[in-house]
């Protein structure tokens, strides 16, 4: 049992990684910024929510699991929220050059 | 080499070059932006030390009052930092910076590489003593017992801090309410955030306030918490901000610290010096006051990011 | 599995550190916002992961404090955004 979560962790972590990388390159590499923001978002939810799956298997208890879940979907709602607001930040500097 | 050290070296580093990169910062916008960052690198570079109380005293503080307040700043500054940004110090100013970073680094440098042995510790000492406060948390016990002094100061510097930001307003506007123009729609996304995230924030930040007696937390760290949660309200206009001289605001304000002083010269009579709690209400009070403290903590911090009085007071 | 959660962490942090060279290039304030939102989100995600591998449960709270504050400096950006420009407008015209 123990080696099946244990692999379960590795994957999903890793899988987490790779967006991270995504959401990396896409914010280095894209050429606008609302491109940008599109590859953020992958970071922000895909990449942690990976990231949070993957522990779960290894938290010591259920209010662990519980806040790990809780940081999730706070990271859910800021990502969400900021996005709509740096995007009508980014119309607005468009909007005066 | 271990994964560990490699993370270690990398975070060391990073940290280094993140603080030139926001010295050498061509705006002040992005040099705050690189702060916020900075205190970010930071919260990790403690949390690897083993210094989890640390780590969220600065992430609770970092990515919300002094970001904002940073931010807030900076935005104001920006028409006139053309201006400012033409000056340059003088030789002389260069000269002494230059030798006191440099007998700063050598003082440091000394420390690291020539440690005493033993290491001098009052580690031990703070331990011993822990299950007579009946406070498990080590940090706790030096901020609300053996150091109680300097807490009690500390909390003293900020409301003066306040007095300092609010003596900043123009005589027309005293007793009026601070700046923090609400700028959003009442339909728009902020005004979502600022409906969803208080309730859950004001759970977290009382978790972080009562699990400071047995784990990393505790009032400064709770009292940020909410008054980042008071602040998006604000800010989103679902309450307004309230004017200065209002006696429930004020009261709210020195709360903590009376508190906290009352107790301090109950110390006189009951025990036996300034700040000795008796010993069988030892845990109460200390919870007592770090409640008050949470409270007036939130509303200083958040009325130092508010700033001073903008308008004038309603009649 | 300790090893591999600290590499984990430090692979997350080196990916979004990577990220930061937005900040130092713009070429507008959001992409520097975008950035920092980055670096919070990859260093909630290597605290999680330090939290496990290293044996640090407290450190979950530092993350559950990062993620609850997330926002609150793009609110903050976006807050003082408007009233800046204006000023600006002002200043240039009077």
């Amino acid at each position: 049992m123990r080696v099946l979560f244990d692999s379960f962790t590795v994957l999903a972590v890793s899988a987490g990684a790779v967006f991270f990388l995504a959401g990396t390159v896409g914010l280095l590499r894209f050429p606008d910024s609302l491109s940008r923001l599109h590859a953020l978002t992958k970071a922000d939810n895909l990449g942690l929510g990976l990231v949070v799956l993957g522990l779960l298997p290894q938290a010591t208890g259920p209010l662990v699991a519980l806040k790990l879940i809780t940081v999730w979907l706070l990271a859910q709602l800021a990502g969400a929220i900021v996005t709509q607001l740096v995007a009508r930040a980014v119309r607005r500097e468009n909007q005066e050059a | 080499m271990t994964a560990a050290m490699v993370l270690d070296v990398g975070l060391a580093l990073l940290v280094v070059a993140v603080a030139v990169w926001i010295v050498a910062a061509g705006s002040a916008f992005a040099a705050v932006v690189g702060f916020v960052s900075f205190g970010l690198l930071l919260a990790l570079a403690w949390a690897r030390l083993a210094a989890v109380d640390v780590a969220l005293t600065e992430a609770a503080i970092g990515s919300g009052v002094t970001g904002a307040l940073l931010m807030t700043a900076a935005s104001r500054l920006r028409p006139t930092e053309s201006r400012s940004a033409g000056e340059r110090p003088g030789a002389f100013l260069h000269v002494v910076a230059a030798v006191l970073a440099v007998l700063v680094s050598a003082g440091l440098a000394a420390l690291v590489l020539i440690p005493a042995s033993p290491a001098p510790s009052l580690a031990p000492a703070a331990a011993v003593h822990l299950p007579e406060l009946d406070v498990l948390n080590p940090v706790t016990a030096v901020l609300m017992a053996y150091r109680a002094v300097d807490t009690l100061l500390e909390k003293i510097v900020l409301l003066l801090a306040l007095i300092g930001v609010w003596s900043l307003a123009p005589d027309r506007f005293w007793g009026g309410a601070p700046g923090l123009w609400p700028r959003s729609r009442p339909d728009g996304e902020l005004t979502l955030l600022a409906r969803l995230l208080p309730p859950i924030g004001i759970v977290v930040g009382i978790y972080i306030l009562w699990v400071g007696a047995i784990a990393p937390g505790g009032a400064f760290q709770g009292g940020a918490i909410l008054a980042a949660m008071w602040l998006l309200i604000m800010i989103a206009g679902l309450r307004p901000v309230p004017e200065i001289h209002r006696q429930w605001l004020r009261l709210v304000l020195v709360v903590g610290p009376a508190v906290f002083l009352t107790v301090g010269f109950a110390g006189f009579f009951l025990p036996n010096g300034f700040l000795s709690y008796p010993a069988q209400f030892t845990k109460p009070l200390i919870i007592v006051i770090e409640v008050v403290l949470t409270l007036s903590i939130a509303a200083i911090l958040g009325l130092l990011v508010a700033g001073p009085p903008e308008r004038e007071r309603q009649r | 599995m300790a090893e591999f959660l600290i590499a984990a962490a430090g692979f997350v942090l080196a990916m979004v550190a990577l990220g930061l060279a937005r900040i130092l290039r713009g070429p507008g304030d959001a992409d520097r916002m975008m950035a920092a939102q980055l670096l919070g989100t990859g260093g909630i995600a290597a605290l999680l992961l330090l939290a496990a591998g290293t044996d640090v449960p407290a450190a979950v709270d530092a993350a559950l404090t990062l993620a609850l504050l997330a926002a609150f400096v793009a609110v903050a950006f976006v807050n003082n955004a408007p009233r800046t420009d204006a000023a600006e407008r002002r200043a240039t015209d009077g």
